[in-house]
């Protein structure tokens, strides 16, 4: 892309945006279009195929991947508002099809693959006015968008340009929420202690909303905070970022 | 099928969570590790240059290991270190056994030695009539209330100062109550001194041989190492054969980012470099040095291009520090010699995949442990692989037990579930029931159930995403 903003691009929704959190999606999908992206949105998107990845079943994975590749076949950057799906997608692709004879085509794909706050601070630069009530906040990382895919700061540069947001730091930021994909299902007692401890690190912040980008960790906070019949609330960082800047 | 004899992680964890004293204690002694280490290492930039050559002098010693281990035998010989070589466990207990008895020893004190543990030598040893005294402050604290380590470098981590208080005051003979960190201390100093002077054996583990100068590197912090190789007539010391290097300056680094990155520390109090018995006119030091390599099932994690990396690993406790899971539960819970990341990777590939299936799992992959990993082993992406050869036995891998874990309920949810995502019309029928009726699938159903201990159930949204991209038309192909 050469420094100059693309005018097009793919969105891929994830199945746990999908299923579980369409707005999200909507919200990303209008964030981009209002920062002059024109916003392509392929039928036929399921799952990135990381749950059978990580569990070792990796032709299972693999059969899931080429059909999600085969959607995207413009050379255009693949937004998605994930950070684990990016991961697997740009970092976990090229490992799961080593060697396989599509192996270029999906090394191809897998480079243009962002997550949304990524794309919209490194490669839109976009600008955003706060117009929200003030509201106080924390942000949750997602370990992969950190870890696989090596977001530095995006999501925070974000809230930050929020005039009347103020973002208390969690005390572990980059502590895993315990969601782990079947890791929740596999070891729910170990998995319960940590989403315990994040919640209980969450509410001490005083924030009323708990951001993040990943449907997964949302899910897991938000399940444990219900269950407490917490007052905090989660959102996914799009729609925050949507809600408060659109126009009314 | 599950492999036999498996042992559940899930259940040792679970009971390990109930126990907030326990939990208070990993917690207070993990955080402070990790400050420790952070304030070691206040330049990213300077760090990553130094993962890049730890990594680097690691790899490059893997890969001439055999030349290496002929190197240093050779060396160590031309000191007059004699090397024996043991494939089992039970060779290399038979070995030092054999070298104790010739020697009429009854006492050994040892320095700290996760290889021995491995071994299980203290036990064997008891069996056959000699005392193996540990001399480690943590170990010598564990061995006294016949426990295991719970950190491959703090192995007494797991109690606090009023819990070791309550035990010496019960185990020390005359000893009177106290929580004073130095006289606690002093206390098990003076029942080690009188060991050290009377013992006819010592045992070392080893950091780093370096084959070129035949000498063993053994970092410690309380001298007992030093007394354990330098004080009794003879020592013995044990290694994993992955622990060669070729050249002197290959230790430095290692050393920096070891201490650095295990106990926070620039360097520790001793830093020994062993190059064999008392020489001739000198007037202390050992009159026989040995050193027993062991294989114990590392050969055949070599022999695997991925795997390899495992024996990377410097034993700095790292990754175990910086673990959500780890810190949690400690390291009983993992009912092995390695407990944390490393264990969770190299206890299975020792014991085999099927037997250890349900600690593969015990990872949410956060990714933690191979962030800090001072030779950037990348632990998570071993352990998918792991899971892999635990249910898969046709990878044309060495692992051990592969294809042991295999379920045939865990194959056909796999298979169900790839045959439904790859075709988008069946998956769009999936999620229009999800979205419809998810509501009612019961709280309780099985997996459900397991979420919704700690959680309220996951409810679809009305509509989904694709379902309203179909309906509102933003631009698609």
């Amino acid at each position: 892309m050469n420094g100059t903003k693309p005018k097009r691009v793919y969105f891929y929704g994830t199945c746990l945006v999908d299923l579980f959190f369409p707005d999200a999606g909507m919200a990303g999908i209008q964030l981009l279009r209002r920062a002059g992206v024109e916003v392509v949105f392929p039928d036929g998107q399921t799952c990135c195929g990381q749950p059978a990845f990580n569990c070792g079943y990796f032709e299972e994975a693999r059969d899931v991947a080429r059909t999600q590749v085969a959607l995207f076949p413009e050379d255009l950057p693949v937004i998605l508002p994930s950070g684990s799906c990016a991961g697997m997608m740009k970092v976990h692709y090229p490992e799961l099809f080593h060697g396989q004879p599509d192996e270029a085509k999906v090394r191809a794909f897998s480079a243009r693959v962002y997550e949304l706050t990524q794309f919209l601070v490194d490669v839109l630069d976009v600008k955003l006015k706060d117009l929200g009530e003030p509201v106080k906040v924390t942000w949750h990382s997602s370990c992969h968008a950190v870890r696989d895919l090596g977001l530095k700061g995006e999501p925070q540069a974000l809230i930050g340009q929020l005039a009347n947001v103020e973002l208390a730091p969690l005390a572990r930021e980059y502590e895993c929420c315990g969601f782990g994909g079947t890791f929740a299902v596999r070891h729910p007692e170990i998995s319960g202690a940590m989403v315990a401890d994040k919640i209980a690190d969450a509410t001490a912040t005083g924030a009323s909303v708990v951001l993040s980008t990943d449907g997964g960790c949302l899910m897991n906070v938000n399940g444990a905070l219900e269950a407490k019949r917490s007052q905090l609330k989660v959102q996914h960082i799009a729609e925050f970022l949507w809600e408060r800047t659109r126009a009314r | 099928m599950h492999a036999e004899n498996e042992v559940h992680f899930r259940d040792a964890a679970a009971k390990a969570l109930l126990d907030p004293q326990l939990r208070a204690n990993f917690r207070r002694a993990m955080d402070g590790l990790i400050a420790k280490r952070k304030a070691q290492f206040p330049d990213p930039r300077d760090l990553q240059d130094l993962r890049d050559l730890s990594t680097a002098i690691r790899s490059r010693s893997l890969l001439c290991l055999p030349e290496l281990l002929e190197q240093l035998e050779a060396s160590c010989a031309k000191n007059g270190i004699k090397v024996h070589w043991a494939e089992t466990c039970e060779q290399a207990n038979e070995l030092i056994l054999g070298l104790l008895e010739a020697r009429g020893a009854k006492t050994m004190v040892k320095g700290k030695s996760m290889v021995s543990e491995e071994m299980h030598l203290n036990a064997f040893l008891e069996k056959h009539g000699i005392e193996a005294l540990e001399s480690d402050l943590g170990e010598y604290i564990i061995q006294q209330d016949g426990e295991t380590p719970s950190h491959i470098i703090m192995p007494a981590i797991h109690k606090n100062k009023d819990q070791i208080a309550r035990q010496f005051s019960q185990k020390i003979k005359d000893a009177k109550y106290t929580e004073d960190v130095d006289e606690l201390t002093a206390m098990a100093r003076k029942v080690l001194r009188e060991k050290f002077l009377n013992a006819d054996a010592g045992l070392s583990g080893v950091n780093f041989a370096v084959a070129e100068t035949g000498t063993l590197c053994l970092v410690e912090n309380e001298g007992n190492g030093r007394m354990s190789t330098h004080v009794p007539p003879i020592h013995i010391a044990v290694m994993g054969l992955e622990k060669v290097v070729a050249r002197l300056e290959d230790a430095a680094p290692l050393y920096s980012i070891l201490t650095r990155s295990a106990t926070g520390q620039a360097v520790s109090t001793y830093f020994n470099l062993i190059t064999g018995p008392r020489g001739e006119g000198e007037k202390d030091g050992p009159q026989e040095v040995h050193l027993v390599i062991l294989d114990n099932g590392r050969s055949r994690i070599y022999a695997d291009p991925q795997l390899r990396a495992t024996l990377r690993c410097i034993r700095c406790g790292a990754c175990m520090n910086h673990c959500p899971v780890y810190t949690r539960v400690g390291g009983h819970a993992y009912e092995a010699i390695y407990p944390g990341p490393i264990g969770k990777i190299l206890t299975p590939q020792m014991e085999g995949v099927g037997v250890r299936h349900d600690l593969i799992h015990g990872s949410s992959l956060c990714g933690a442990c191979g962030e800090v990993c001072p030779v950037e082993i990348p632990i998570p992406e071993i352990l998918v692989r792991l899971r892999r050869e635990a249910t898969h036995e046709d990878l044309g891998s060495k692992v051990a037990g592969k294809g042991t874990g295999r379920t045939a309920t865990e194959d056909w949810a796999w298979r169900l579930w790839a045959g439904v995502i790859k075709r988008p019309g069946l998956y769009r029928v999936a999620t229009w029931f999800a979205t419809r009726f998810g509501k009612a699938l019961p709280a309780n159903a099985p997996l459900i159930k397991n979420w919704t201990q700690s959680r309220t159930k996951p409810v679809p949204a009305r509509r989904s995403l694709s379902e309203r991209m179909r309906a509102e038309g933003v631009p698609h192909e």
